[in-house]
């Protein structure tokens, strides 16, 4: 009980539920490329990702219970840290002494949360919903359409990209500040803040090519 | 050079405080903040008014005891250096500077500037010693070899002065860097192995009771602690942490 309340036990909380879906993003990251280069493989992939019962029934669960987690830890630390000044400053000059991303961690979290229930909405009801309300049949080939049909409205393509503009803020205090709270900080710790730092372009922009380049390449009949 | 201070006065813990508007002239570059402060005072007593009372002792930075949040940094714009050792000349005519006590609901307000850091005591107390025995057959602590990487890194914490910049920095007010800064300065000795487990858990449960925040790693601490206690130290608090609750 003592652990649960501890305020280190819930900074590794954050770190490792955070880990976890940093190495779920290089998966993600990974298959969605497909999209652009082979429709085939993305195809492939994205039927044994949505048919593979392991899949399905232990690691989508998971990575569920990973994200509720993390964000709701989140919210408990920072309501928490702001308990801890209950009198604020008249002058507090945050910018002096520490970066705009680790900051306002909580905000940029608070807009990819967003972005995961139009996500979710986007992809995950729907295909809850083919499978097993409306219990269609299954078709390998209907993923790559289905992908690139999602990404015809401009609004949904900009709210996307600039959902991962915060995603890319988020990581690039969140990554490598994860192996801090985890007690890991050495001879490699600068440089893996480089490495980290670049996960937190490269990733995120990825993301956002994919949804452009579905955009602006529809499929015509 | 001539100033307009806008400083936090406040009868008591339990009475509301408000920012007081001073103008104050004649202040040299040469002066530390805290004579800028005495000369503010000497004009207020001799108006009959109360004297703005702020905390102070060594006033060579090396006691810890001076604190102010000045125009949103503790210890003010400088590095590396306490209230006490901040210049005038950092300066200029005519700058508006706001002063107000180290804000945290760990450490309240006892009057005016100055806040009840007692917090870091009881934190201290939970374990931030070392059992030796005292009773005439004292083991000289130079006849067990330490390498030297450990005992410089043990004497970099033991350089800090618990000031308390470190939480009024922190945007959780977070107590991190002081407590960690104790676990390392222990833990990185072997006399201070003997009780490691126990100190850094009873040091970690005695700061979250006292209602300080949690670290989100902005650095803050680091970059505002007079002594530049290092970020490291809160790395090594939470392996020694995590290892102490592992093993039960």
């Amino acid at each position: 009980m003592s652990l649960i309340k501890s305020s280190l036990a819930r900074k590794y909380v954050m770190a490792l539920s955070g880990l976890f879906l940093v190495i779920f993003l290089i998966l993600h990251v990974t298959i969605n490329l497909a999209s652009v280069f082979s429709p085939e493989f993305f195809n492939e992939a994205s039927h044994f990702m949505g048919y593979n019962p392991l899949v399905q029934f232990l690691m989508q669960p998971i990575l569920i219970i990973g994200v509720v987690v993390h964000f709701v830890m989140g919210f408990v630390l920072e309501i928490q840290n702001k308990k801890a000044r209950d009198v604020s400053y008249v002058k507090y000059k945050g910018s002096a002494n520490a970066p705009w991303v680790s900051r306002n961690m909580i905000y940029s979290g608070l807009v990819i949360l967003a972005f995961l229930a139009l996500h979710f909405y986007d992809f995950w009801v729907h295909e809850m919903a083919y499978k097993y309300i409306e219990a269609n049949p299954e078709d390998p080939t209907r993923y790559y359409h289905e992908t690139v049909e999602k990404f015809a409205p401009f609004w949904r393509t900009v709210l996307y990209v600039v959902s991962f503009v915060l995603l890319s803020l988020h990581l690039w205090h969140g990554f490598a500040s994860s192996f801090q709270s985890m007690g890991v900080n050495n001879k490699y710790t600068t440089g893996f803040k480089k490495f980290a730092k670049i996960f937190a372009v490269v990733v995120p922009l990825a993301f956002a090519f994919i949804a452009l380049y579905h955009h602006l390449n529809p499929i015509t009949h | 050079m001539k100033l307009y201070l806008k400083i936090w006065r406040q009868k008591d813990a339990s009475t509301p405080g408000k920012i007081v508007d001073y103008t104050l002239d004649g202040v040299e570059g040469d002066m530390s903040f805290l004579e800028m402060l005495d000369v503010l005072n000497e004009e207020l007593v001799s108006k009959g008014e109360e004297p703005v009372e702020f905390d102070h002792d060594c006033r060579e930075g090396i006691c810890g005891t001076c604190s102010l949040q000045i125009n949103g940094e503790p210890h003010g714009p400088d590095r590396l250096v306490t209230t006490c050792q901040l210049h005038m000349r950092k300066f200029n005519d005519g700058d508006t500077i706001v002063i107000e006590p180290f804000r945290a609901k760990a450490f309240p307000v006892i009057k005016d500037l100055i806040v009840d850091r007692s917090a870091f005591d009881r934190i201290q107390q939970a374990g931030g010693y070392i059992s030796v025995n005292t009773s005439g057959n004292t083991v000289d602590a130079n006849t067990i070899p330490i390498n030297k990487y450990d005992a410089d890194e043990a004497m970099d914490a033991a350089t800090c002065i618990g000031c308390g910049a470190c939480v009024a920095a922190c945007k959780n007010a977070s107590a991190m860097l002081f407590t960690s800064a104790k676990v390392s300065q222990f833990a990185l000795l072997p006399q201070g192995r003997v009780e490691a487990v126990e100190r850094v858990q009873n040091m970690v449960r005695q700061m979250d009771l006292e209602g300080f925040g949690n670290c989100t790693n902005t650095g803050a601490c680091e970059v505002e602690c007079p002594k530049g206690i290092s970020l490291t130290n809160i790395a090594r608090m939470n392996r020694e942490y995590l290892s102490a609750t592992l093993k039960g």
